[in-house]
């Protein structure tokens, strides 16, 4: 009985060993741009390239090595360019930054504008010449009504 | 009048932004390899399969390293620029047939020259991806220490050829 719980267990996770790796694969291919279709991940892509890729990021994987040292594999020999997220360095700091920036910026503008909007008198609704012209034409102004300016 | 200053400015900025962009090549990736040691293999010679050839071989010469495949159309482009390069003798030339297939390599260098001291076999690409081939053809300029110099992406052309790799390649004879 023993024994035969023992192999039913080892059976149930060997699977679970290969699942976890194919999805690990699948993690990295996710993360790794092909080359040859630019916009694409090396999951998504059908090119060539792309295929020697993913075998080699599946023998890494087999072969017990971790993400890191798959995607510095691949770093090494096609840059920064082959990742999906590039990592922060002075050449990408405004690529990371540059956003923030620009919202903080669009932030300030806006206080800014609100404050001076604020504090610059109100304009009276109509000058004086044409509030006469305006009873001229409708004749003399009707009692403060109902907030929508109707009757009631 | 003011007003309207900021965002004109502000446009013509982004436009200038936008022309320079649209004249960026995108397939030119900047390879770490350059100014690194190119990567060691040892891989069948192409018209002599039993021999074996590593770079190693070609330590204290500066050579080119060029990759290449019957199926890559460009390559054809510029195929004939290679061939006149070999006819001046300026420096070895030598192939990286990759994943491509031996009888229809050789009917292709029978068809067109061959401008290779000797031209190795990457049946599988393994070494293409260790050069971090990624466009064939792809061009390596690799100087007497085994560092490589220059990497071109996509065919030469003749501008590229006589004003950055050739005057590269005497300067690092030197």
């Amino acid at each position: 009985m023993r024994v035969f719980i023992f192999t039913v267990l080892v059976l149930f996770s060997l699977p679970g060993i290969s699942n976890d790796n194919a999805q690990r694969v699948r993690q990295l291919e996710e993360k790794l741009r092909c080359l040859v279709c630019q916009n694409q991940s090396l999951a998504d892509s059908s090119a060539e390239l792309a295929g020697d890729l993913r075998r080699e990021v599946r023998e890494q994987v087999n072969a017990g090595r971790s993400d890191e040292q798959i995607m510095a594999y691949l770093v090494q020999r096609y840059g920064d360019f082959v990742l999906y997220e590039p990592p922060f360095k002075p050449t990408t700091a405004l690529l990371w930054v540059g956003p923030f920036v620009l919202l903080a910026v669009a932030v300030l503008v806006l206080v800014a504008t609100l404050r001076r909007r604020r504090r610059a008198p109100e304009e009276p609704a109509l000058a004086p010449d044409d509030k006469r012209l305006v009873e001229r034409v409708l004749g003399p102004a009707a009692p403060p009504a109902g907030r929508d300016g109707s009757a009631r | 009048m003011k007003r309207f200053l900021l965002p004109l400015a502000i446009f013509i900025l982004l436009v200038g932004f936008l022309a320079v962009g649209l004249k960026l090549d995108p397939r030119e990736v900047p390879s770490p390899l350059v100014g690194k040691p190119a990567p060691a293999f040892e891989l069948p010679i192409l018209q002599q399969p039993d021999k074996r050839f590593t770079p190693g071989d070609m330590r204290g010469k500066v050579w080119l390293l060029n990759v290449w495949a019957s199926w890559c159309v460009s390559c054809r482009e510029e195929h004939p620029m290679l061939v006149a390069l070999s006819k001046r003798g300026l420096m070895p030339i030598l192939g990286l047939n990759y994943k491509d297939k031996g009888d229809e390599a050789n009917a292709w260098l029978k068809q067109f020259g061959n401008p290779y001291d000797l031209s190795v076999v990457d049946a599988d690409g393994r070494i293409g991806i260790d050069y971090g081939v990624y466009g064939v053809p792809e061009t390596y300029l690799i100087d007497a220490e085994g560092v490589i110099r220059y990497k071109q992406i996509g065919p030469l052309t003749a501008a590229i050829l006589e004003q950055k790799i050739l005057p590269l390649a005497m300067a690092l004879k030197k």
